[in-house]
């Protein structure tokens, strides 16, 4: 009977298999090197990011994230690290420097710029100009004319 | 000896392209008739010509020349046929030549659809092409021969990219080219216009089909880039501001302007030095994206091989043609005569506003592309500059023009009263905002970007809506059928192109909203859940490919046990670049996308498997082909059909007068 | 008449930034490392592994830091280079496996020759990642106080050598 029980355990499992694991042990810490990982610059690859590079270095330097985050650094040190040894290059979000401020007030500029010459010019041409609208009437009028010159300049 | 013929026939395209550039362009300023009427067989024997190269370029590839330097570089032996055809387009020179192949096709259409036109005018218009397409064949024959020889002949070629070798490959760069390089035909009607000195509103109007039609190809286009880069890339990911994506999207957001613009010069007659520089902007940043792929500038996944020669070549050729454009501009537009004036709030002024904010947009765009490079010019660092700041910086430019495109289409042309407006459109508003605020609680995550998406996506619908409604029921009496067939077509093309938007609008919100995905480690049998589907491993099997071979693995997916599909993720191998490669599987639905791709092999048979659950994902490509399709019906509208029909009346007179034939 | 000619003015100076952008390198990555101290590290050198390697014991030289690894093909192509530099004895030349085997390493050195005094072993890449490596070969020209000077990005070269590592180097070794 025991030798039975015994068969009996060393026997395969039901069928079904479990649930797969996770790929990391601590999926919150993966979290937060997937968070900072998507805005930086995977630096030997032609554009893309260190969350998503296969390279050598890429693998590297999120080994060096996790160990950040591991001791507990923030995300603004754990930054502050890589551009100390990359310089700014590595982040796809510019920080705001003088070098920068172009860049990040430039499309606000632009909408102003163009808001304000499109109602300037708008508000000197109501001053300046006269009615003149082309109805439909107008417009088929028109076409017909120069089909007609079209025709008389084949015809020549 | 094939290859000979095809850089014979380039050269001879060139000569033509010469002709095609100088005589018709003086004859049109002169006034002979005779120099003018070069421009049509010209035209046409360059289209020839140019063909003719193209075939023999693909029939080295199909047979496999390995004499041919570019086709070594970019084929082999293994290589499908298919592949080895779309292999034309695979690299720089081939790609060159695709590009000036297009612009041929563009010239053969316009000399087919120009009847109408004025003989200077298209003569003009044919004239400018001529000297586009000179530049492009000139540099190929200098610096990118496709047709140089590789003596003595490889063994073997180097293969095409495995990331390129796939059907998205096939049909991406066409697409794309004939948009881009149909802005080229705006272009040409542009300096045309400007040559000419004659603004008219008939100019826009001749314009404005060209313009679409090039329009919803470069829509495709990039739709079908962003889709290959989804499925191909292995990340999920569909746009990442990445320089290349950006220079194809300018020239888009430029190509969105001017269609808009069109229609104010078009219908009113206002606007027409603007729509002139919009013209010129958009095709010129055609010109400058061509130049930042190919002159090793700028980083980019996509950017093809570099060489500084080229670069020159190409920065010489845009400064002389985008140069001389704007000088020619800034010369002749003075004179052009002001059109109607219009009220700030009016249609003209909404559909400007509208320009406004595309313009911003794009300058942005540039901006942020062109920024490490200036700073990297004047020694002041080097810097990234990548999705984040993209993200941030377009999106609150795009949702000021969305909520227009609901106002606009119901505004009075010249002036428009904003109290009643409101009036109008208080119902859709209310149901939008309602909705919006409501739907992403359902849906069981509330963040205020989410609620702004849904509110942009569903404005546009409900003042689409609105619109329709009083267009079917404030008509000139008569029955209801009656008044709905009297809605012409470019009418409803413009709904179908703005609801295309909306879709598009909730595809990007839901997936960046409820996306997930999942790292797992998987043994054979195991299964993981995400999104309500579990994922049965079944274990990967070794497979060959044509010139490949793979470890395919298998998933049964479920869900509330009920088998939904299998999918079968690879990793592949191709040996003759000795690059590993990742083919994700997907199971795309239309609320849905289920996408597996493989990591690394572990031991006992397991894998690191990724797993995505992507809500609404093929909502994006979806709305753009919408939008392409709303263009289409655009431009089949009456207008234009009645245009070519005339032309047709005097045939069967002719006939007639020949002599009856038995009927 | 002015506003007519701003677009052509905004494209002369794209135009203009676009014509130096052809000369320059959008991926070379200079250092922000140059002008502040050297990274200290303490590893294990390649040929004696009880002993250690630590850029301390060098404050009071100039010295060239030169990361390298048996894999790297650019490294093979420098190594005459750094042979010559070793041999005219003007500046020592100290070398960084860089995620190297040991073996591989030392098979390396023994085939083309060993122009380093002393070669430290980083196997993890940490130490390279302290420095701003990004890639092999890369070198540093570190002073007598221990800071970097200079950052060679890819292989030295005999001209690089001549115009600019020599001159650098007597001028700190003058102070």
């Amino acid at each position: 009977m025991i030798w039975l029980g015994f068969i009996i355990l060393l026997m395969p499992g039901p069928a079904w298999a479990g649930e797969a694991k996770p790929l990391t042990e601590d999926p919150v810490a993966e979290a937060r090197l997937k968070h900072l990982a998507v805005e930086l610059r995977c630096l030997v690859c032609q554009n893309q990011t260190l969350a998503d590079s296969n390279a050598p270095l890429a693998e590297d330097l999120r080994r060096e994230v996790r160990e950040m985050i591991a001791k507990n650094m923030s995300d603004q040190e754990i930054i502050d690290f890589l551009v100390q040894r990359y310089g700014d290059f590595v982040l796809y979000r510019p920080p705001w420097k003088m070098t920068t401020t172009l860049l990040w007030i430039g499309p606000f500029l632009l909408l102003v710029g163009g808001a304000v010459a499109l109602v300037t010019t708008l508000r000197r041409r109501g001053q300046t100009l006269t009615d003149s609208v082309v109805t439909d009437e107008e417009h088929r009028r028109v076409e017909q004319l120069l089909s007609q010159g079209v025709k008389e300049v084949r015809r020549s | 000896m094939i290859p000979e013929i095809g850089h014979f026939a380039l050269i001879l395209a060139l000569c033509v392209a010469i002709v095609q550039g100088s005589l018709p362009i003086y004859g049109a300023a002169v006034g002979n008739s005779a120099l003018m009427a070069v421009a049509k067989p010209a035209a046409r024997g360059q289209f020839l010509l140019v063909l003719i190269a193209f075939c023999c370029l693909g029939y080295a590839f199909a047979d496999k020349d390995f004499s041919v330097l570019y086709v070594a570089a970019t084929s082999n032996s293994q290589l499908p046929l298919h592949y080895r055809l779309a292999a034309i387009w695979g690299a720089h020179e081939g790609s060159l030549l695709l590009w000036t192949f297009i612009l041929t096709v563009w010239m053969f259409a316009v000399t087919v659809f120009s009847a109408h036109l004025p003989e200077t005018m298209r003569s003009r218009i044919l004239g400018v092409m001529g000297l586009v397409s000179m530049g492009f064949l000139l540099f190929m024959l200098t610096v990118s021969n496709p047709f140089e020889r590789l003596i003595p002949a490889a063994a073997d070629g180097r293969d095409l990219n495995p990331l390129l070798q796939d059907p998205g490959m096939v049909m991406h760069p066409p697409m794309l080219y004939m948009g881009y390089v149909g802005f080229s035909v705006a272009f040409a009607f542009a300096i045309a216009a400007l040559l000419g000195g004659n603004l008219d509103a008939a100019w826009a109007r001749w314009s404005r089909p060209w313009t679409t039609v090039a329009w919803c190809f470069l829509t495709v286009g990039i739709a079908l880039g962003s889709g290959w880069a989804y499925y191909e890339l292995g990340w999920g990911g569909w746009w990442f501001w990445d320089p290349v994506e950006n220079a194809s999207f300018m020239p888009w957001l430029a190509g969105t302007a001017l269609i808009h613009s069109l229609a104010v010069t078009d219908k009113r007659g206002g606007f027409k030095v603007w729509t002139v520089l919009l013209a010129i902007m958009a095709f010129s940043l055609s010109l400058l994206g061509t130049f930042l792929v190919r002159s090793g500038v700028l980083t980019s996944v996509h950017a093809f091989a570099t060489d500084p020669k080229r670069g020159l070549f190409i920065l010489v050729f845009l400064a002389v043609v985008i140069g001389g454009s704007l000088l020619l501009y800034a010369w002749r537009a003075p004179r052009v005569g002001l059109g109607g004036g219009f009220s700030i709030l009016s249609r003209e002024g909404m559909l400007l506003a509208n320009n406004v904010l595309l313009v911003a947009a794009m300058g942005s765009v540039l901006l942020g592309t062109l920024y490490p490079l200036f700073l990297d010019a004047l020694d002041l660092g080097k810097i990234s500059v990548g999705p984040p700041y993209f993200d941030a910086v377009f999106a609150p430019l795009m949702a000021p023009a969305i909520f227009l495109m609901g106002i606009g289409p119901l505004a009075q042309w010249k002036k428009a009263s904003l109290p009643e407006l409101a009036m109008r459109l208080r119902w859709a508003f209310g149901v939008s905002l309602v909705t919006a605020l409501a739907l992403p609680l359902v849906l069981g995550k509330w963040t205020p970007l989410l609620s702004l998406g849904f509110l942009l996506a569903i404005w546009i619908v409900t003042t689409s809506a609105a619109n329709l409604r009083e267009r079917l029921t404030h008509g000139d009496g008569g029955s209801f059928a009656g008044r709905l067939a009297a809605v012409p077509r470019s009418y409803w093309g413009m709904l179908l192109a703005h609801c295309g938007i909306a879709v598009f609008i909730v595809g990007v919100t839901m997936v960046k909203g409820f996306e997930t995905e999942q790292d797992v480690r998987m043994n054979v049998g195991e299964t993981a859940t995400i999104g309500g589907y579990t994922f049965r491993f079944d274990g990967t099997q070794d497979v060959m490919g044509p010139n490949y071979s793979a470890a395919r693995g298998t998933f049964h997916v479920s869900q509330d046990s009920r088998a939904v599909t299998v999918l079968y993720p690879e990793k592949r191998r191709y040996p003759v670049q000795n690059q590993i490669m990742t083919e994700a599987a997907i199971d795309s639905g239309l609320l849905r996308d289920l996408y597996v791709s493989l990591g690394e092999p572990l031991e006992d048979g397991a894998w690191s498997v990724r797993l995505y659950h992507k809500p609404f994902i093929d909502w994006i490509w979806g709305g753009c082909l919408i939008m392409a399709l709303g263009g289409a019906l655009a431009i089949s509208d009456r207008r234009y059909r009645f245009a070519w029909r005339r032309e047709e009346q005097d045939v069967p007179a002719a006939r007639q007068m020949a002599g009856r034939k038995v009927a | 008449m002015n506003r007519f000619l701003l677009p052509l003015s905004i494209f002369v100076v794209v135009v203009g930034f676009l014509a130096v952008g052809l000369t320059l390198n959008p991926r070379e990555i200079p250092s922000p490392l140059v002008g502040k101290a050297a990274p200290d590290f303490s590893l294990p050198q390649l040929h004696e592994q009880e002993k250690v390697f630590s850029p301390k014991e060098l404050t009071g030289t100039v010295w060239l830091l030169n990361f390298w690894a048996s894999w790297c093909s650019g490294c093979k192509t420098e190594h005459p280079v750094l042979m010559q530099l070793a041999r005219s004895g003007e500046v020592p030349v100290y070398g960084m496996d860089y995620k190297d085997q040991r073996e591989e390493a030392l098979t390396w050195l023994r085939r083309w020759g060993n122009p380093y005094p002393v070669v430290g072993v980083d196997e993890s890449g940490r130490v390279g990642i302290n420095y701003g490596v990004y890639g092999v070969p890369e070198t540093y020209v570190i002073d007598k106080q221990g800071i970097i000077r200079y950052k060679q990005i890819g292989p030295l070269d005999d001209e690089v050598v001549a115009k600019k590592i020599l001159p650098l180097v007597k001028e700190l070794q003058a102070k």
